[in-house]
């Protein structure tokens, strides 16, 4: 037996073991399938665990901006720095904020009434606002010296003007009020007038894509679609009750969103709009206002039921609400352009900031953190469909009143359908026709 | 007239001038090549076939290596779906991501093999000699100093010793029927403690950590940590027989003298499960580390499959026609080798519950099994311990190793992560080197035998976070990652079960007193009733409308002649 040839497993300490007290632990792994035994149960656990702590960390709210001496009508994204918001209250005063420090830089009065709408320009140099007295004023962003704090120029419109937006790449600017107006920079005239019909208009957008398309909400029920390079208007669209506000998907041209007194809200190919393309529903009073997330991805949508939705945009039910004890009616609330934070501004004279994800961490992740997060998220994502997981991912509290209102909307909504099957059954075959939820809203669509 | 449209969509260099027709209408000719747009493919192929007559130059990148289909097998977590017959083309495309997802994880997975550190062990002689002709001897003079110092006896008095290995394969538990109990890291030769209980025991059991021991005494089971000290007696479980810990569920599974199992989870220290499983005495135990249930052998030879969630075996398999004497289940929950008195031993595929597969006859009947990390059956036959390597998919006509002692064999437990079988004898404790049976690279994420102090404490936090309810134990693990689809059977027992409702508890205190005035007690309770009866029936109506069951069966129509005015007509359906 001279002949033998024999190897067994002799590890040498040495080589698993750290060899002084600053080194880091060495970690051999193997990723056998037989070594991990029940896998399928563990990584459920593992997900169930990760979903209990996303909403153990759920605190979306970062803080407030207080200061303004009446309630927040508007407020305006600077288009390059993160931390500059300014803000409009109903009072006709004007701050600016640094929302890192969340302090107020800069307050005047600047219009008579309510400071109606604000909007920066594309280089980030100054901002516009326009108010009740029927001006425009453009304000320089930076203050350097006294002179600065006077408008740069105030242009005098001859009707009310409720709302403005600038074009991203040119020097115009629209405003609407019983008309959409253009102005250009340098004129004291609006270059266009775009009529139609004679009902006010109170919200008006420019698409950040196509640069020339910019839509308007009117206060007859309609939005109407307008390209700068032509003389008239493109296209309306009659709802059943008026549209609040409309945000451009900053990602995709031909899709925009539309904040409706129905409670819901409405998104809108301008290829095809004798239809929306999807409803959004939850809240239970009139959506006032939404802003798309930079990714195009999300929106965020401010309702007088007090509560923010946070929505994704292909999906009809919202995926989070944010509300707190003191925040009253929102009137206006902005995503920001970093993706990451909600501003939100409401009736009781309050600017608030929260996460845009409620349960993000915020700062700087470790590496090892980030893969563990990024883990938990797969496993929430793979094992999002059993009843536990979507149980505890969709569990939210909500004020009472919010819940109440939702039971009798349930309500009401089943006893339409109810309602509706009774009376199909009743009348004539093809009598009572079917009509699909999303063109139930749509009155006509005009060309 | 007619307006001539013209229009030119493509305009190329050689294009030849317009030629005109006899309409006036011109007509242009144009060159477009069909690869103009993707020259890529086409390109490179061209390009191939030019160089064909060429020597085929190894190319500069070759890019990634392949990856053994070997290997990738091992790695695969199944087949995966296929997108074909999904019908939306976006769930279809989504589901095509996913799936090249997954396959990329496994490759990646497979590639990672490349990392590990150490060789599996291995037993190499003559063409002419065999394996089985080796003892311990030569392998210690074979193998290095470190490796030689784990073949090792024990020489103890307090009779028949049962051994186990903790998780990691650092520490080593012996007990005796005699009431010695002992824990050392048998590595370092490092006793932890050694005590006697002044009972007979009758098993033991590493819990999650190796600071607590479980042992099943005369009465009760006691829990000691790793000096001895006693933390807990529990009463609840007497007389037990034998015990297995189910380390990713923190369950102690054991079955008494009685017959009757308990599943204790030590976490919380509660019984999750406790039953009669109607066998009687049975002291042949094994867990199934695919699925965390446990196997039963009983003296018909029938091997049963239990979890702690459900009172009826999961399954059973008629293995021999004789008592059983041992049971094992290897590490991947393939293969179950069962032994019994008819001195013969049979493999099953435990997965299918089909077999055996392979069915050997032995000398003598064994008095226990085990399968080792890399599936190598340790079989106990009285004094000689008999290795065999390749015996499931395979016949194996000789043992690998065999081994030889002077002491009966009480039970053996091959160590995880290493070469080594620990056998517990009739006087003592023997340790062997088998080579090439233990896992060589151990994921020090799952046990490290290498682990500190805080390490451990670490895991064990980790552990318990991810501990698994004891709900999920089940035949296949995969279950919980499966659609669940109700079969035929469930959902016509679900609908049948609307037929039998139970009467509702009716409350007869009156809401309102002043609303029954005038009525007597009986008199309002007869309404209450009638009208609860009135909606139970209604109830069963609209169960029976949706089993669609026939109410009645309809009696065929019997003629009376004019006499048929006076037959009862059937009570007209609404």
């Amino acid at each position: 037996m001279s002949n033998v040839k024999i190897k067994v497993i002799s590890r040498n300490p040495e080589d698993y073991m750290r060899a002084t007290k600053r080194d880091i632990h060495k970690l051999p792994r193997n990723y056998d399938p037989s070594l991990h035994p029940l896998e399928a149960p563990r990584e459920y656990v593992r997900a169930l665990n990760a979903v209990k702590l996303e909403r153990v960390f759920a605190k979306p709210f970062v803080g407030n901006l207080d200061g303004h001496r009446d309630g927040v009508s508007s407020m305006a994204k600077h288009p390059k720095r993160l931390a500059v918001l300014a803000s409009g209250a109903f009072d006709g005063e004007i701050r600016v904020w640094d929302l890192a420090v969340r302090k107020c830089t800069r307050n005047f009065v600047a219009h008579e009434g309510w400071v109606r709408s604000l909007c920066y320009t594309p280089n980030g140099e100054s901002f516009t606002s326009v108010g009740d007295d029927k001006t425009i004023k453009l304000w320089k962003s930076e203050v350097q010296s006294s002179d600065d704090e006077d408008p740069l120029n105030t242009l005098l419109s001859l009707s009310v003007v409720t709302g403005i937006t600038h074009n991203r790449v040119k020097p115009i600017f629209a405003t609407c009020g019983e008309h959409c107006q253009l102005w250009e920079n340098t004129r004291n005239e609006p270059v266009k007038v775009f009529k139609w019909g004679v009902d006010s208009l109170h919200h008006v957008a420019f698409n950040q894509i196509e640069h020339n398309l910019l839509a308007s909400c009117a206060s007859d029920r309609s939005i109407i679609l307008y390209d700068c390079r032509e003389s008239g208007p493109l296209r309306k669209v009659v709802m059943e009750l008026r549209s609040n506000a409309l945000a451009w998907n900053p990602m995709e041209a031909f899709i925009f969103t539309v904040a409706n007194e129905d409670y819901n809200l409405y998104t809108f190919d301008v290829r095809k709009l004798n239809h929306p393309i999807n409803i959004h529903v939850d809240h239970t009073s009139a959506v006032i206002d939404v802003d798309y997330a930079p990714t195009g991805r999300e929106f965020v949508a401010g309702s007088y039921d007090k509560t923010i939705r946070i929505f994704e945009s292909l999906k009809g039910h919202s995926r989070d609400v944010y509300h707190t004890k003191r925040m009253q009616r929102l009137t206006c609330v902005k995503w920001s352009l970093d993706n990451k934070y909600i501003l939100s501004g409401s009736d009781e004279m309050n600017i608030r900031m929260w996460k845009a994800r409620a349960s993000e961490k915020l700062g700087v992740l470790k590496p090892r953190e980030r893969t563990a997060l990024h883990y938990a998220d797969a496993l929430k994502d793979k094992f999002a469909n059993h009843p536990q997981i979507k149980r505890i991912a969709r569990h939210r509290h909500v004020p009472k009143h919010v819940y109440n209102a939702q039971k009798e909307l349930r309500i009401i909504k089943e006893k339409n359908k109810r309602k509706e099957a009774n009376r199909r059954a009743h009348s004539k075959k093809g009598a009572v026709p079917h009509i699909s939820e999303r063109r139930k809203h749509i009155v006509k669509e005009d060309e | 007239m007619k307006v001539e449209k013209k229009k030119r969509y493509f305009q190329n260099e050689d294009e030849k001038k317009p030629e005109s027709n006899s309409d006036g209408v011109e007509v242009y000719t144009i060159n477009i090549k069909p690869n103009a747009r993707r020259p890529k493919r086409p390109g490179n192929l061209q390009k191939i076939n030019k160089r064909k007559d060429e020597v085929k130059r190894p190319p500069k990148y070759p890019g990634k290596a392949p990856v053994d289909p070997k290997k990738l097998e091992n790695h695969s977590r199944g087949e995966g779906l296929d997108a074909q017959n999904v019908k939306h083309p976006l769930h279809a495309a989504k589901l095509r991501k996913r799936e090249n997802k997954l396959h990329y994880a496994q490759k990646q997975a497979a590639r990672a093999e490349i990392l590990l550190t150490e060789q599996q062990g291995s037993l190499q002689v003559d063409e002419d000699a065999k394996t089985t002709a080796i003892s311990q001897k030569i392998i210690a003079e074979n193998v290095d100093i470190a490796a030689a110092t784990k073949i090792f006896e024990l020489n103890l008095d307090f009779g028949p010793y049962r051994a186990k290995y903790s998780r990691n394969g650092r520490h080593l538990l012996i007990g005796s029927q005699k009431g010695h109990l002992a824990a050392f890291d048998w590595v370092t030769k490092k006793l932890h403690c050694e005590i006697n209980v002044m009972e007979s025991i009758h098993d033991i059991s590493w819990l999650h950590v190796e600071t607590m021991i479980a042992a099943a005494q005369k009465e009760w089971l006691y829990i000691y940590d790793n000096n001895g000290i006693e933390l807990h007696c529990i009463k609840r479980m007497d007389k037990i027989l034998r015990m297995e810990f189910l380390p990713y569920h923190f369950l102690l599974a054991a079955v008494n003298e009685f017959g009757f199992m308990s599943w204790l989870d030590i976490s919380i220290g509660e019984i999750v499960g406790h039953y009669n499983n109607r066998l009687g005495r049975t002291s042949v135990m094994t867990q199934n580390p695919y699925n965390a249930t446990v196997c039963l052998g009983n003296s018909k030879g029938v091997v049963s499959i239990w979890s702690p969630s459900v009172r009826e075996p999961l399954a059973k398999i008629l293995c021999h026609k004789t008592p059983l004497t041992a049971i094992a289940v290897d590490n991947r929950g393939m293969y179950m080798a069962t032994s019994g008195v008819d001195r013969s031993m049979k493999i099953w595929d435990i997965r299918n519950l089909d077999g055996p597969i392979q069915h050997y006859k032995l000398r003598t009947a064994p008095v226990a099994l085990e399968f080792s990390q890399k599936d190598m059956l340790a079989v106990g036959l009285g004094e000689v311990v008999e290795v065999y390597n390749n015996c499931c998919s395979q016949t194996a006509d000789r043992p690998y190793l065999r081994h030889r002692m002077g002491k009966s064999i009480n039970n053996f437990k091959f160590c995880p992560y290493e070469d080594v079988l620990g056998i517990g004898t009739s006087h003592g404790f023997s340790s062997i080197i088998v080579p090439g049976s233990g896992e060589p690279n151990f994921d020090a994420l799952e046990s490290n035998p290498f682990q500190t102090k805080k390490q451990r404490k670490e895991a064990e936090v980790k552990a318990l976070l991810e501990k698994i309810p004891a709900e999920l134990i089940t035949l296949n693990p995969f279950e919980i990652t499966e659609v669940d689809v109700p079969s035929m059977q469930e959902q016509m027992e679900a609908k049948k079960k609307l037929l039998y409702v139970k009467p509702k508890k009716i409350d007869y205190t009156p809401r309102l007193k002043n609303k029954n005035k005038g009525k007597t007690n009986i008199a309002r309770k007869k309404i209450i009733k009638d009208a609860a009866r009135k909606e139970y029936i209604e109830q069963a109506k609209e169960a029976q409308k949706l089993l669609e069951l026939p109410s009645e069966p309809s009696a065929p129509k019997q003629s009376f002649g004019v006499l048929d005015r006076f037959v009862s007509k059937p009570k007209s359906k609404k």
